[in-house]
């Protein structure tokens, strides 16, 4: 919209207007003040690294995006029990065999869209706020995966971590993976009638009815996509980390959210880009690299995350205000 | 009965049947020692419930009151055992702080939800300063004023009652309490009628800071000593007994007596799910089964009024 509202203005102002140029901005102030820090050492190592974590915030923070796209109060609390629950899945199936990381992987996405489906069905039957529902639905499938999941110690499969862990050119694997499936991602919300439908539906939701879409199956479809993208990171991300734990997933509730409004998607949902989020997952992932190589503690850290989580919505936010 | 009436009084119907189960499953529970002990930490998450409910009248939403609560406790452990004074100051510091979130979120039009949940994150980082292992030692006075014995009925049900009842005064029965509520059910209106926004917002959040403050004083005195993630949980216990008790997230649509009873009804729920030898693993989730069952009970009463209308 905004590229054929300006065909007259120059490349450099045109990306500038851009609302997630700021969070890659921002990733590479901190990336070099870090190198700064240690001298130019480890700058490359440093960067691959935060590829590979930011993948995983990256494909959270997609379906969460879907999700607030679709309008105010519309949000997927229950991001980090799905993430439990579907990572323990998938390590129990695959129980350390090769051959069966792809049942693996899709029994867990699989468990993302029924959790997904559950939600909506909350929702749609109980007609509570969707923050309530995926809150009660989340309590539910924390039990769960506390009772199916204590104990656990699977290892995942070794071709699996093997891959996740990968380099190819000396650029992380999953980060790869991870970027196709952003450019896919992005190409639905742009290009597709669905992806238009959920912008629509975020904007106004009457009119996009009237217009002839169907509000209820937009959303039931973007919180089955959410929880989809959830799963399926739970079971890289027990992958990665050499099995599934129950709280590997507590983090990604504020990363998800965060990435989202960082990202310099509006939070009251009908304008969203996919490309905010990798520079968001960057920029607060890169942070903490920062804060830990200036070597302050722990207390320290959490309170300069949260401050500038709280900085950069302040700035943003009022940016939001005055476009609308 | 009216539809309305009945959903008045479905938090209280869901906390008798609680009663009920457990008096049948365990009928010695039933005593002042019992109920004592089994409402033991109901207090604090009334407290922290209460907190919500502020927050949530003005259709916003507090994912920082969890971690809020786990600092007072760790002041309470610490600065407040050691100096008083400057304990004191502390916890009224931070009731402004609440203040001030609430002034920034209005006057930048911000999303809640965002701003406290990295407001979490400042505040469970101050715990970890403050406290890095856990410990420190409740003063005294607190734990004596907590563990207080009561004649006849034990005193987390009179605090529980004091507080429901108090609030519910003031923010149902008073003339500014109605403004409260109107800055969430219509801010247009109720800024034409000459009421500033801005104030309500902050007179809530500052509200929610000093229930936040109890909460986290009672937990401390209740537990003796304290850590950074005492009361993390608290966060998500909050928002479901706000919403057990009967308030909407939106319009301003809150219960404070209701919020009480639900509180209750989360905590007793794991003592219920212990008298019938179920894994403490479950306890989460039957709160969360709880917190189903009665949305859809009042979606039921909802959709009868809907029909009779």
């Amino acid at each position: 919209m905004n590229t054929i509202a300006a065909p007259r203005r120059s490349p450099l102002s045109r990306v500038a207007a851009r609302p997630w140029i700021w969070s890659f901005l921002g990733a590479f102030a901190v990336w070099i003040a870090t190198i700064a820090f240690t001298g130019g050492q480890g700058a490359g190592q440093i960067l691959s690294v935060a590829l590979t974590f930011s993948a995983f915030f990256v494909i959270v923070g997609i379906g969460q995006m879907f999700v607030i796209t679709t309008g105010p109060g519309n949000v997927d609390l229950s991001i980090p029990a799905n993430i439990a629950l579907s990572g323990a899945l998938a390590m129990i199936l695959m129980d350390g065999s090769d051959a069966m990381i792809l049942p693996g992987i899709l029994a867990a996405v699989g468990c993302g869209v029924l959790i997904g489906a559950f939600n909506y069905l909350l929702i749609r039957t109980l007609q509570i706020p969707p923050i309530i529902a995926t809150l009660s639905a989340s309590f539910i499938i924390q039990s769960i995966a506390i009772a199916y999941g204590r104990g656990l110690k699977i290892k995942p499969p070794p071709l699996l971590s093997g891959l996740v862990q990968s380099h190819v050119l000396g650029v992380p694997l999953l980060a790869l993976v991870v970027l196709a499936l952003a450019v896919v991602l992005g190409f639905v919300l742009h290009r597709t009638l669905y992806g238009r439908a959920v912008t629509a539906v975020g904007q106004n939701p009457r009119a996009a009815e009237l217009a002839g879409i169907s509000v209820g199956r937009t959303r039931f479809a973007t919180y089955v996509l959410s929880a989809a993208l959830a799963g399926f990171c739970g079971a890289l991300l027990a992958a990665f980390s050499g099995g599934a734990s129950l709280n590997m997933g507590e983090e990604y509730l504020l990363a998800s959210i965060a990435v989202v409004v960082i990202g310099g998607s509006s939070v009251s949902g009908g304008d969203s880009n996919v490309p905010g989020i990798w520079g968001a997952s960057l920029f607060l992932y890169l942070l903490v690299t920062m804060l830990n190589t200036f070597g302050v503690g722990a207390g320290v850290r959490l309170i300069a995350t949260g401050v500038i989580i709280i900085a950069v919505i302040t700035l943003a936010g009022g940016k939001t205000a005055g476009r609308r | 009965m009216s539809p309305r009436t009945l959903r008045a009084l479905l938090p209280a119907l869901s906390l008798a049947a609680l009663l009920i189960a457990i008096a049948i499953v365990q009928p010695r529970a039933m005593s002042y020692f019992g109920l004592n002990l089994m409402l033991n930490l109901a207090l604090p998450i009334a407290f922290a419930t209460m907190a919500q409910l502020c927050v949530i009248t003005v259709n916003d939403l507090d994912l920082s009151i969890g971690s809020f609560v786990s600092f007072c406790a760790c002041v309470g452990a610490t600065w407040l055992a050691e100096s008083p004074a400057f304990g004191v100051l502390v916890l009224l510091g931070c009731i402004l702080v609440y203040a001030a979130v609430g002034a920034l979120i209005h006057l930048r039009n911000l999303p809640s939800i965002v701003v406290t949940l990295g407001m979490s994150f400042v505040w469970l980082g101050c715990s970890v300063l403050l406290l890095p292992t856990p410990g420190g030692t409740a003063p005294d006075w607190l734990v004596s004023i907590v563990k207080l014995k009561t004649p006849v009925v034990p005193f987390a049900i009179l605090a529980s009652a004091v507080l429901a009842l108090a609030v519910h005064g003031a923010l149902m029965g008073s003339a500014y309490g109605a403004v409260l509520r109107g800055s969430g059910g219509n801010p247009q209106a109720i800024a034409r009628a000459g009421w500033s926004q801005l104030t309500a917002k902050v007179a809530l959040y500052a509200l929610a800071g000093l229930f936040g403050v109890l909460a986290g004083l009672t937990l401390v005195g209740m537990t003796t000593s304290a850590d950074a993630n005492i009361a993390l949980r608290y966060t998500l216990l909050s928002i479901a007994g706000v919403i057990l008790g009967g308030g909407e997230f939106v319009g301003g649509r809150v219960s404070p007596i209701g919020a009480v009873l639900g509180a209750l009804t989360l905590a007793l729920a794991g003592s219920l799910l212990s008298f019938l030898r179920i894994s403490p693993d479950w306890q989460i989730g039957a709160q969360g089964a709880i917190l189903i069952v009665v949305l859809a009970l009042r979606a039921l009463v909802n959709r009868a009024e809907a029909r009779a209308a």
